[in-house]
C-alpha cells in the first residue's frame, strides 16, 4: 500500500510535468507572436485557413446557439413568471448570450471542431514527412502551417461568437413568441433595453484569447508530435480536450480582467 | 576549411545518436556532381538518417557535412533554407501535401523561390509533370493516385526547382518491377540531362546497379564498403559483398 510520502511525491512528479507542458505551450505561443509579426506573411495560407475555420463553421455554431437560445428561454421563462418579471426575459437572454454564453460555447464548439481538426491533420503531416517536405523545400513549416491556423482561429472566432449571440436571441425569440406571441420588435427591444456597448465589445473581443488558446494548443500537440500514425488519433483528443480546459481557466482570468478595466459590467 | 568545387555531398567524421543507439558512427565519403551514389544496408542502418542530415532535417552529433561547398552543420535556418534550394528531395512514401492538387505541389516552390509568371509557372509544371508521365494528372489529389504515380509526383515536385543534388529515399520501395524500372529511367534522364548528383537510398540492388556510379554500404551504422559497384562486389566486409551481389 502506499505511504502518504510516495503519494505526495507522485503528486509533485504530476504537478512538474503539469508545469513543463504549460511552460512548453507556453513558448510555442511566444514563438507563434514573434513570427506572426515578421515577413515573409503567409496571406494566402490564412485565407485558406479562415475559410476552413470561419466558413465551415458557422452552421455549426448558428444551430447550436439557435437551440440553445431555445431552451435557455424554456427554462429560464418559468422562474421569471413566478416572480412576475416574464417581461425581463428578453433581457435576461441577451446579457447571458453577449456576456457569457455566446464567447464561451462558440469557443468550445471551435475548440471541438477545428482544434481537432488542426490537431489530427498537422500530427498527420508530421507523420507523413509533409512537415519535413515544407523544409526541404525551403520554406519555414512553422511559418507556413501553425501561424495562419492560429490567426484564422484569432479572426475567425469574434465573428462566429456574434453569429451564435444572434442566433441564440432568435431561438429565444421564437421559444418566447410561440408562448407569449411576443412581437420581434418588442423583443428585441426589450432585449437591448439594458445591454450596454461594455457587455458586448469586451465578451466578444476576449474570444481573440479563446482563438489564440485553441490555435496554439492544438497546433502544439499536432506539430511536435513524434509518435507517428499513432500520435493522430492522441493528437486530436489531446487538441480538444486540453484547448477546451484552458479556455473555461482562461475565461475566469478574462471576466475578472474586465470587471477590473470595465467595473460597470459587472451585474 | 572548404572542400573541392567537383564534390557536391560530403560527409566527415559524423556521428548521429538517438538516446542510446548510435544510427552513424564517423561516417565519411563524398559524391561529385553529376554521379549517383547508391547507399544499401540493411533496415535501420541509418540510411535515411543519412539522407536527413544532407537536407538539414537532423543534426549530427558530430562531423561535417559539406553540401556543394557549405557545410550545413551548425547554420542558422536562414542559412540553411539557402543550401536546400540546391536539394531536392524524393520523400519514401513521396510526402505530397494532401490538401493540394499535384499542380499546387509543385507551384508551391516555384511561387517561393522563383519570379516565373503565371504562363511560365503552368509551362514548368507541365513539362515536369509530362517528365514523369504524369502530364494529364495536374488536377488530381495525391489520395487519387496509385503508389507509383505518387513516387512519380513526388519526383517532379523535387525536381522542379533543377536542384544541383537529388536525395531520393527509396525511390522504388512498394513498387513492381516494371515501376521501380521506370523510376531508375526517370533519374537516370534526369542526371544525364542536368548533371545532377544524386544520392538514393535503396533497398533495390538491381537497380542500384543499373543506376549507380558509387555505392555506399552502411551496416550497423559504419560505412564498410564504398566504390563502385565493382569494387563493393569484391569487398571485405561480407554485408556489403552478400548485398551487392544478391
Amino acid at each position: 500500500m502506499p505511504n502518504a510520502a510516495d503519494e505526495l511525491e507522485q503528486a509533485m512528479l504530476w504537478l512538474g510535468r503539469v508545469f513543463e507542458f504549460v511552460g512548453k505551450v507556453g513558448v510555442f505561443g511566444a514563438r507563434v507572436i514573434i513570427d506572426a509579426v515578421q515577413p515573409p506573411f503567409e496571406f494566402d495560407q490564412v485565407s485558406r485557413q479562415l475559410a476552413e475555420v470561419g466558413n465551415k463553421s458557422i452552421a455549426l455554431i448558428v444551430v447550436s446557439g439557435f437551440a440553445l437560445g431555445a431552451v435557455m428561454t424554456l427554462h429560464t421563462r418559468n422562474t421569471l413568471v413566478t416572480f412576475g418579471a416574464a417581461a425581463m426575459i428578453p433581457a435576461v437572454q441577451a446579457v447571458s448570450f453577449f456576456v457569457e454564453i455566446g464567447p464561451l460555447v462558440a469557443g468550445l464548439l471551435l475548440a471541438g471542431r477545428v482544434g481537432s481538426g488542426i490537431g489530427a491533420v498537422l500530427s498527420n503531416m508530421r507523420a507523413s514527412e509533409q512537415i519535413d517536405a515544407i523544409e526541404s523545400l525551403s520554406i519555414d513549416s512553422f511559418k507556413f502551417l501553425v501561424i495562419p491556423r492560429v490567426l484564422a482561429c484569432v479572426i475567425a472566432l469574434p465573428f462566429l461568437t456574434l453569429f451564435m449571440d444572434f442566433a441564440g436571441l432568435l431561438g429565444g425569440f421564437l421559444s418566447e413568441a410561440l408562448t407569449s406571441h411576443i412581437s420581434f420588435q418588442l423583443y428585441l427591444s426589450r432585449a437591448f433595453d439594458t445591454l450596454q456597448w461594455s457587455n458586448f465589445v469586451a465578451p466578444t473581443l476576449k474570444t481573440t484569447v479563446f482563438g489564440f488558446i485553441i490555435g496554439c494548443v492544438s497546433a502544439y500537440f499536432g506539430y511536435t508530435t513524434d509518435k507517428g500514425a499513432k500520435g493522430v488519433g492522441e493528437a486530436a483528443t489531446n487538441s480538444v480536450v486540453i484547448s477546451s480546459l484552458f479556455i473555461i481557466v482562461a475565461d475566469v482570468l478574462l471576466i475578472k480582467c474586465i470587471f477590473f478595466l470595465f467595473p460597470d459590467t459587472a451585474i | 576549411m572548404s572542400t573541392s568545387p567537383n564534390i557536391a555531398v560530403q560527409f566527415k567524421n559524423v556521428t548521429k545518436t538517438f538516446g542510446e543507439a548510435r544510427v552513424l558512427n564517423n561516417v565519411s565519403f563524398h559524391i561529385e556532381h553529376g554521379q549517383v551514389l547508391c547507399l544499401l544496408g540493411r533496415s535501420g542502418t541509418g540510411k535515411s538518417v543519412t539522407l536527413k542530415i544532407m537536407m538539414a532535417l537532423m543534426c549530427p552529433d558530430s562531423g561535417e557535412v559539406w553540401v556543394d561547398q557549405e557545410n550545413v552543420v551548425g547554420r542558422s535556418e536562414n542559412d540553411l533554407s539557402l543550401v536546400r534550394k540546391k536539394l531536392g528531395y524524393l520523400f519514401q512514401d513521396a510526402a505530397l501535401f494532401d490538401s493540394y492538387t499535384l499542380y499546387e505541389n509543385l507551384a508551391l516552390p516555384l511561387r517561393r523561390h522563383t519570379r516565373k509568371s503565371k504562363s511560365e509557372m503552368d509551362d514548368t509544371i507541365r513539362r515536369a509533370l509530362s517528365s514523369v508521365g504524369l502530364g494529364s494528372d495536374g488536377a488530381k489529389y495525391p489520395s487519387a493516385l496509385s503508389g507509383g504515380m505518387r513516387k512519380r509526383a513526388g519526383l517532379a515536385r523535387a525536381i522542379v526547382l533543377e536542384p544541383k543534388i537529388l536525395l531520393a529515399d527509396e525511390p522504388s520501395s512498394g513498387l513492381d518491377l516494371i515501376t521501380a524500372a521506370e523510376i531508375d529511367e526517370l533519374l537516370l534522364r534526369f542526371k544525364e540531362q542536368h548533371g545532377t548528383a544524386m544520392i538514393v537510398v535503396t533497398h533495390d540492388v538491381h537497380g542500384a546497379r543499373r543506376i549507380a556510379d558509387r555505392i555506399a554500404v552502411l551496416d550497423k551504422g559504419e560505412l564498410v564498403a564504398f566504390g563502385s559497384v565493382e569494387e563493393v562486389a569484391r569487398s571485405e566486409n561480407d554485408v556489403a559483398r552478400r548485398l551487392i551481389t544478391v
